[in-house]
């Protein structure tokens, strides 16, 4: 027996505020202007691997159903490339709504938990906080620390290469106005 | 002229290779760069992921610290461009972000007019120092080089200032004023996956393979890169297996600027050529002229 399965999105379900949240957003204002042309899904390089497409993925948001929009790995899948931007016919600034929909799916925490994507980008931020800049294997090590710690064995060969060719640095970098750099994220946000 | 230069994280570690050649390029053709004091991370596509005011101001502190020093930004990484780019659109356009940013700035005694000019090094060498002085450096001539010139995304998509965004060709004038025979590549804007080929290696990777192997397809000996990720994903996972039904395509993947260099006769260590996983020398051997030591 096939098991059982909802087939039709109900009208109850929707967040009204979604939508409204995501148009204020900048970059947003476009929303309502999408007539589905799929221009976007077309042109996007990692559609095919994407639960919903991105055209899918902006009908949604603009429908309000927060929930399988935030938990989509189209977000995610998204490697800003701003292909769909720049073909979409009414303007829609799709991948800065993109950019949105990740805020808000790590603010409220709607992602699979291990997932590395979302995992790259809080130690990204965590990191830059903390010394002003980026040290690429660090962030590497981190990532995978808290996802899938066995990868990094797996990548003994890449990092062989990176050693071989002088590109593997263990190095911290840092600037030398971290204090300065914080306060200013801080006052920037409101705190 | 001096340029203010903003190298980025990347050109500081795996991308090492482009600062490098650039510098050296950059001496050959006796342009002054003054690197940003005490420049920090842009945030690249990351950090805008997780907080948008935050991450404008991040790139605005940059921009500040440039405008404080005087003259055109020279920006090579291609993520540090496009967020410089976009976070000026963003401090006209949105009354919100402009208000949020300047107050972080202001917090700590910095201050942004909005006056400080991004540039590519495409755009600078094209548009500023020009093809004829670009190829009147040339002393060995990159004869019987095919190069397929691939751009990446960030540097002319969604702002494309200086060259088309669909099929771009500032690159291809500079390397072909430096004697190398540039290649049909339909595919030079099209993404190779960014940073997902460190988190989700098999769906990188594998739009990496089509890059490479549409390059192979199209004659060229090699890829000429822009952007140190670009590099980075095309260079090294070259013995990943794309997919049960392909072959893996090997290709060198180097950057403009290392190829300028060798036009110019400079030292093949110094233009940083020995930091490609996937050696150029062979490909190298194709060009007519004697290389120097």
């Amino acid at each position: 027996m096939q098991a059982i399965r909802q087939m039709i999105k109900l009208d109850a379900e929707r967040d009204r505020g979604f939508a409204a949240d995501i148009m204020a957003a900048p970059g947003g204002e476009q929303l309502e202007r999408c007539f589905q042309c799929g221009t976007c899904s077309g042109v996007c390089p990692l559609s095919i691997y994407m639960d919903y497409t991105p055209r899918r993925v902006i009908y949604l948001t603009r429908a309000g159903f927060k929930q399988e929009v935030l938990k989509s790995n189209t977000i995610w899948l998204c490697a800003s490339c701003y292909a769909c931007t720049v073909d979409c016919p009414k303007g829609i600034h799709i991948t800065d709504i993109m950019y949105a929909l990740k805020q808000r799916a790590i603010r409220e925490r709607l992602y699979p938990r291990a997932f590395p994507i979302p995992v790259l980008a809080r130690e990204f931020f965590k990191m830059v906080r903390s010394t002003g800049r980026t040290s690429e294997s660090w962030l590497v090590i981190r990532l995978l620390m808290n996802t899938n710690i066995l990868k990094l064995f797996g990548m003994w060969r890449l990092g062989l290469n990176l050693m071989r060719t002088g590109r593997f640095s263990l190095k911290t970098e840092r600037i030398r106005q971290t204090g300065e750099l914080r306060r200013m994220l801080d006052a920037a946000s409101g705190k | 002229m001096k340029y203010g230069y903003f190298p980025g994280c990347s050109l500081k570690g795996t991308g090492r290779a482009y600062e490098e050649s650039l510098l050296e390029v950059l001496r050959a053709l006796e342009i002054e760069i003054q690197e940003l004091p005490d420049w920090n991370c842009c945030g690249a596509t990351a950090y805008m992921a997780v907080d948008e005011i935050k991450a404008f101001t991040l790139a605005a502190r940059n921009l500040a610290i440039a405008e404080k020093q005087g003259g055109d930004l020279m920006t090579p990484c291609a993520a540090c461009y496009l967020v410089l780019v976009k976070t000026q659109h963003y401090l006209k356009e949105y009354p919100k972000v402009r208000d949020a940013v300047h107050r972080g700035l202001n917090a700590v005694g910095l201050r942004y007019e909005g006056k400080v000019k991004v540039r590519h090094p495409l755009d600078i060498l094209t548009n500023d120092i020009g093809l004829d002085a670009i190829r009147a450096r040339v002393k060995q001539p990159l004869k019987g080089l095919k190069v397929a010139t691939y751009y990446g995304c960030q540097v002319v998509r969604p702002y494309a200032t200086f060259d088309h965004q669909d099929y771009p060709t500032t690159m291809d004038r500079i390397l072909e004023a430096c004697g190398a025979e540039i290649v049909h590549y339909p595919l030079k804007t099209k993404c190779c996956g960014g940073s997902l080929t460190g988190t989700l290696t098999e769906v990188g990777a594998r739009l990496c393979h089509i890059l490479r192997a549409e390059a192979k397809r199209q004659g060229a000996d090699l890829i000429a890169t822009l952007c140190p990720l670009c590099q980075f994903n095309l260079d090294a996972y070259q013995d990943k297996q794309p997919g049960q039904w392909f072959e893996p395509v090997k290709l060198p993947v180097v950057y403009f600027t290392q190829l300028m260099g060798l036009a110019y006769g400079l030292s093949e260590k110094k233009l940083g050529l020995g930091r490609n996983i996937v050696s150029a020398a062979p490909a190298l051997r194709h060009r007519s002229a004697v290389t120097t030591a």
